[in-house]
This record gives structure tokens, C-alpha cells and sequence, in this order.
């Protein structure tokens, strides 16, 4: 179940044994995830389904490394996160992983353009006209270039969800996680967007993994992980040759 | 964005920028505040300069004299006293002992600006049929007129003293009935006496001083006063005229004569003085504290506000470091435009006030003495004090847990 796919292409992100307990060392301590094994290749396409307090969004944080396993081992393109210190993982999280939110969550301060460059901000430091022109590309391919100097309070929910999308792919990640990235949209801004995702999975091999309570998007997903109640239930992949051979 | 600019900064600008309202209502806020210290500093640094060189231009800073004459208890035996009782001996005029010595050993002082003696007594001054009881200063003009800037306050002749010369107040001049080129017989207690040429008037501001000080020089004085080759005493003024009461002690400790700082002459003046420095720092303190507590208050709820967004940033790679910086930034920056549109209004308050409040007899209420170097030293303090600030919000902005942060 943990490699559910032809290991042909490198691992993205390995999962080995990974627990998470909260309230560790009190009487209320409950684990919320036991021994999740997972491995995720590049140019995957993958939808995390399950009900609610199942754990999904806890397993989103861990490999998205934003929170930390209680016990086993979360790596990221080969590399062991165990040992890492806060700076060490920060860097890892910026460059390798792109975060879609369910409520976008934009920079309101900035505008289109400049969301999509804060990614390259953050590890440069300094903005420069690459960084620029990459933005221009990205909200280029989201569909959205005439709006790139607009502040991003002024566009549409779908419209905002189209530059987060840009946002996660500005460093070139290996992972884009995204939680619920349709859920605050109507039907066919949402399918709007998943085409998006899809498109964006086709053309620049980055592995997508993409929580979702919608069953009618995780069908059209190449692979569907199930979690119930900390566990990974079901495991469903397509084979990569034939999702390879559509792009 | 600015190419030139780091991330912090840039970030710091549009969060500012962004809740525009909170950052003009703290930059009001910080203005005023260092609008008040500006305004209170340069006006009570103009009203006190004003007083002290009132005070101290006509006097020295130190005054080094004879150590007084005292009588001893008559003693029957070792350790037996035989009359308590011991009446203060009246004090004669005494010259300082080898006061050349002395006046070297002051000028080669670093802390001294300038030393010069003084023969000083009282004196009768007779014109005709009129007389008045004076003061008479026998002195070296060109030590003296640097303590007292008596040539300032002439207004008619010249503040010349040849050994036949005299300088005397307005108000002696009106009562003696004399004028510039005059004679007037000068007589002393000791039965000297001798006829002198009024060379110039001069006009100190107060009657009293104009009525009974004379200024002769210092020969003519010693050898009215008996004095042959002595001084009554050494004044002395120093470049830190608040330094004065430990150069007397020191002084005192050098050559073991009496030494009087204008501290303790004028005591009641500068406790006066100092009282209102006491209380002028009290209040730019209550006001720097109260500017800092404003920032840090807007800060924290701008935090709060953000602490979705710090999240999201957290998330796409922001270090705590670069977190914290643009928190420190924003509190800086608050502090800093805030004490310059704060030192604009306080000159320009100071400036209206200046011209609006006059003297009864129309002279400004207090010299306007803007200083460049108290709006540099406000912007530096104010914007450190914003960064200061802002430590407790941008450290509790680094510590965020994202997720949480992210989840709200």
C-alpha cells in the first residue's frame, strides 16, 4: 500500500511509520495518526479522501512540515526531516513544497503579481525583474495576466484560488499540497480550478496531493489515499504509464 | 517593489500601508509625543540658558578667598578649656596668602577657562557735597571683563581702567551727579584716598549693583584698600559651570584656602534649576514611555490581525528571523516618522509661541535655542524606541505556530 506506484520515477515524499500524538505527556494525550506508511512519486496526481477528524489535515501538516511526527520518519525528495532544525526546515518547506488553501489565503497587502513572487521573495530576499517575469509566466498559465497588478481583495474567489495555485508553483516545488482547494467554490469555478491543477500536474511533473471531500474530483484524481480514523484504508493508484502517456 | 529593498522592509511598508488607518492614528499619536518633548526641551532649555547666563554672566563660576579669622578658647591646660565662650573676630580685609601661586596653579587647570584676582572693599565715593558708600573692584580687565561682561553693559565711555580710571554704575552716576570724564574723590576706612576720572557707565540691569559697584584697577584698588601687592580674592570660570562645586572642593584640596561655587552661592537658583531639569526628564520620560506603549499596543493588534497571513508566510518559506524583522521594522519606522512630523510641529509651535508671548517691556519671553542636534537625537531615540517596542508583538509574530496560525 505504501508504494502503491511503478517505481519508476524518484519519490517525492516518503511516509515510514509516521505517528502523531497531541497533548503528549498529559492525560488527555490521544494519537490521531498510527504508523502511516505513503509514498509519493514525481508527477502524481493524488486525492487524500476521508471523513472528517480522520486525520487528514494532520497528516496535510506533517508533510507539508509544518508540524512534526511524534515517532517515524517523513522524508522529502530523499531527504530525512528527523534531524532537521526549525531554519533547516523552513528552507526545505519553501523551496520543495507549494501550499493551496482551501480559503486561498493571499497576502491582502500585495498584489496579484506580488503574491505569486513571495515564494522567491522569502529565499531571495530582494525581488528582481526574473522574479517578475516568472510571475508574469505563472499568472499567465492561471489565465489571470490582466490581472496581475490588481490588488488581490479585488478579484473573485475563483479568480484569488487561481493565484494561490500560481503562488504554490512559483519555486518550481516538487509537492503542492492542497487542502479543500475547491471547497469555497461554485461548481464550475471549482472545476475551473481542478482543470487547473491538472493542467498544471500534465506540464511541470510536480506531485499533487489534494485533500478533498468531494468524491466527484477524487475520482478524477490518478490515485485515491482513504484515511479513516488515522489510518490509510485504501490506496487506490493508476498506473503511471497510462497517466504519462495523456500528458 | 522596489528592487533595492529586502523583504522585511518591503513587507513592513505594506502592512503599514495597509491598515493605513491604526498608522495615521499612531503616527498622530507618536507626533505629539515628540512634538510635546520638543516643544518642552528647546523651551525650557532657552528659559534656563537665558536665566544662567543672566546669573552667570556676572559672576564667576568659583571664588577662591582668605580662609576666615577665628579665635581660639583660652586653654588653662592640655585639653582644659578655660572660657567656652568665644566671640567671632570681626574680618579685616586680608589679601589670599602668595596668591600668584595659587592663580598658577588654577590656570593650569584644564577645567579652568579663566583665573584672574580681584581686590575688592568698601569705599566711599564724594562729589562735592554728595556721597554714597561703594564697592570697590580693583581688577585686570582682561581676565576680569571675560567673567563679567562688563563692557556689554557700558553705555556711555569706555570700559577702560588706567591706574587714575573708574567705571561706575548709571545709577551712582545720577546720585553723584557725574558723567563721563568727571572726577570723584574715592575714600577708604584705612584714611586713603584718591581722586579718580569717571571713564565710562555702565548699566547691569539691576539698581541696586548699578548704585554701589565700582570698578577701578586692580593696583588703584590695593593701594586704596591697603593691600599692597595682595588680592581679596581669585575668581574663576570654568567650561562646565555644573562642575563648579567639585573644582571648589578640589581647589580647596590644592591650596587649602576657601573656594565658593556659584552652586552654593546661588543655591536657591539652582535648585531651582535643577528641580526643572528633574522634572522636565520625568516628563519626556512619561511621554517616551507612554509613545512606546502606543506602538507597542497598535502592534500587538496588528499581530493578531495578520497572524493568518504570518501563517501563510511561515508556510511558503518566511523564516522566524524575517518575521520578527518585519514587526521591528514597522515599530521603527512608526518611531521615526513620528518624531520628525513631531519635531516639525514642536519648532513650529515653539516658533508661534515665541513670537506670540512677549515681555512687559516687549523682549521675547526666552531666546528660541533650537539645537539640529535634539531632533537628531529624538529621531534616533524615537526610533528605537519604536523598535524597542515592537519586540514583544514581532517576538510573539516569529513564535506563531503556523498551523494554528493558519487555521485562525
Amino acid at each position: 500500500m505504501a508504494d502503491a506506484l511503478a517505481p519508476s520515477e524518484p519519490e517525492v515524499l516518503r511516509l515510514d511509520g509516521v505517528r502523531k500524538s497531541f497533548g503528549v505527556g498529559t492525560p488527555r494525550e490521544v494519537e490521531v495518526l498510527h504508523g502511516i506508511d505513503l509514498v509519493l512519486r514525481r508527477g502524481e496526481f493524488c486525492a487524500l479522501i476521508g471523513p472528517s477528524g480522520s486525520g487528514k489535515s494532520t497528516m496535510l501538516n506533517l508533510i507539508g512540515l509544518l508540524d512534526r511526527p511524534t515517532a517515524g520518519a517523513l522524508f522529502i525528495e530523499g531527504r530525512d526531516t528527523r534531524d532537521m532544525d526549525d531554519a533547516a526546515l523552513t528552507q526545505l518547506r519553501g523551496r520543495s513544497i507549494g501550499f493551496v488553501f482551501q480559503h486561498h489565503h493571499l497576502i491582502g497587502a500585495f498584489t496579484a503579481a506580488e503574491n505569486v513572487m513571495m515564494p522567491l521573495l522569502l529565499d531571495r530576499n530582494r525581488p528582481d525583474a526574473a522574479m517578475r517575469r516568472g510571475a508574469e509566466a505563472l499568472l499567465d498559465r492561471v489565465g489571470l495576466l490582466p490581472w496581475m497588478d490588481s490588488r488581490v481583495g479585488n478579484l473573485s474567489g475563483g479568480q484569488q484560488q487561481r493565484v494561490a495555485i500560481a503562488r504554490a508553483l512559483a519555486m518550481s516545488p516538487a509537492l503542492v499540497l492542497a487542502d479543500e482547494p475547491t471547497g469555497n467554490l461554485d461548481t464550475k469555478s471549482a472545476d475551473g480550478v481542478f482543470d487547473l491543477l491538472r493542467e498544471m500536474n500534465r506540464t511541470s511533473r510536480t506531485t499533487f496531493l489534494i485533500v478533498t471531500h468531494d468524491p466527484r474530483l477524487a475520482q478524477r484524481c490518478d490515485r485515491v489515499i482513504e484515511v479513516v480514523d488515522g489510518r490509510i484504508v485504501a490506496d487506490d493508484a493508476v498506473p503511471m504509464p497510462r497517466r504519462i502517456s495523456t500528458s | 517593489m522596489r528592487g533595492w529593498l529586502p523583504f522585511e522592509w518591503i513587507a513592513a511598508i505594506r502592512f503599514l500601508r495597509d491598515g493605513w488607518m491604526q498608522t495615521i492614528f499612531i503616527l498622530a499619536g507618536v507626533s505629539m509625543g515628540v512634538a510635546v518633548i520638543v516643544f518642552m526641551s528647546a523651551l525650557l532649555t532657552g528659559i534656563q540658558a537665558n536665566f544662567l547666563n543672566r546669573v552667570l554672566s556676572a559672576q564667576a563660576h568659583l571664588v577662591l578667598l582668605p580662609p576666615d579669622e577665628v579665635a581660639r578658647p583660652l586653654r588653662a591646660a592640655e585639653g582644659v578649656i578655660q572660657d567656652a565662650v568665644v566671640q567671632r573676630p570681626s574680618q579685616r580685609i586680608r589679601s589670599i596668602d602668595q596668591w600668584q601661586t595659587v592663580l598658577r596653579q588654577m590656570r593650569d587647570m584644564p577645567e579652568i577657562a579663566v583665573a584672574t584676582p580681584v581686590a575688592a572693599g568698601g569705599a566711599l565715593a564724594v562729589r562735592g557735597e554728595a556721597s554714597r558708600s561703594i564697592t570697590l573692584t580693583g581688577v585686570e580687565p582682561e581676565g576680569y571683563f571675560r567673567i563679567v561682561k562688563l563692557p556689554a553693559s557700558i553705555v556711555a565711555g569706555q570700559p577702560r581702567l588706567t591706574s587714575e580710571g573708574i567705571v561706575i554704575g548709571t545709577d551712582l552716576a545720577v546720585e553723584l551727579g557725574v558723567g563721563v570724564g568727571d572726577k570723584l574723590r574715592v575714600t577708604t576706612a584705612r584714611g586713603r584716598d584718591a581722586t579718580l576720572t569717571v571713564t565710562g557707565l555702565f548699566d547691569l540691569g539691576n539698581r541696586g549693583v548699578n548704585e554701589r559697584s565700582t570698578f577701578v584697577a586692580l593696583r588703584t584698588a590695593q593701594s586704596l584698600l591697603g593691600l599692597t601687592g595682595g588680592v581679596t580674592s581669585l575668581q574663576v570660570t570654568l567650561h562646565d559651570p555644573y562642575a563648579a562645586e567639585i573644582l571648589a572642593r578640589l581647589a580647596h584640596g590644592m591650596t587649602g584656602i576657601r573656594a565658593d561655587s556659584w552652586i552654593r552661592t546661588n543655591l536657591q537658583f539652582f535648585t531651582a534649576v535643577n528641580a526643572q531639569q528633574t522634572s522636565n526628564t520625568v516628563i519626556r520620560l512619561s511621554v517616551g514611555l507612554s509613545v512606546a506603549l502606543g506602538i507597542a499596543s497598535v502592534l500587538v493588534v496588528s499581530v493578531v490581525q495578520r497572524s493568518r497571513e504570518i501563517g501563510i508566510l511561515r508556510a511558503m518559506g518566511a523564516r522566524r528571523g524575517q518575521i520578527l524583522r518585519v514587526f521591528l521594522i514597522q515599530g521603527g519606522v512608526l518611531g521615526l516618522l513620528g518624531s520628525l512630523i513631531g519635531s516639525a510641529a514642536g519648532v513650529g509651535a515653539l516658533v508661534a509661541w515665541h513670537a506670540s508671548v512677549r515681555q512687559a517691556d516687549g523682549s521675547p519671553l526666552f531666546p528660541l535655542m533650537i539645537q539640529p542636534q535634539l531632533f537628531v537625537i529624538a529621531a534616533v531615540v524615537a526610533a528605537l524606541t519604536g523598535v524597542l517596542a515592537a519586540m514583544a508583538p514581532a517576538l510573539r509574530a516569529a513564535r506563531l505556530d503556523p498551523v494554528e496560525a493558519i487555521r485562525g
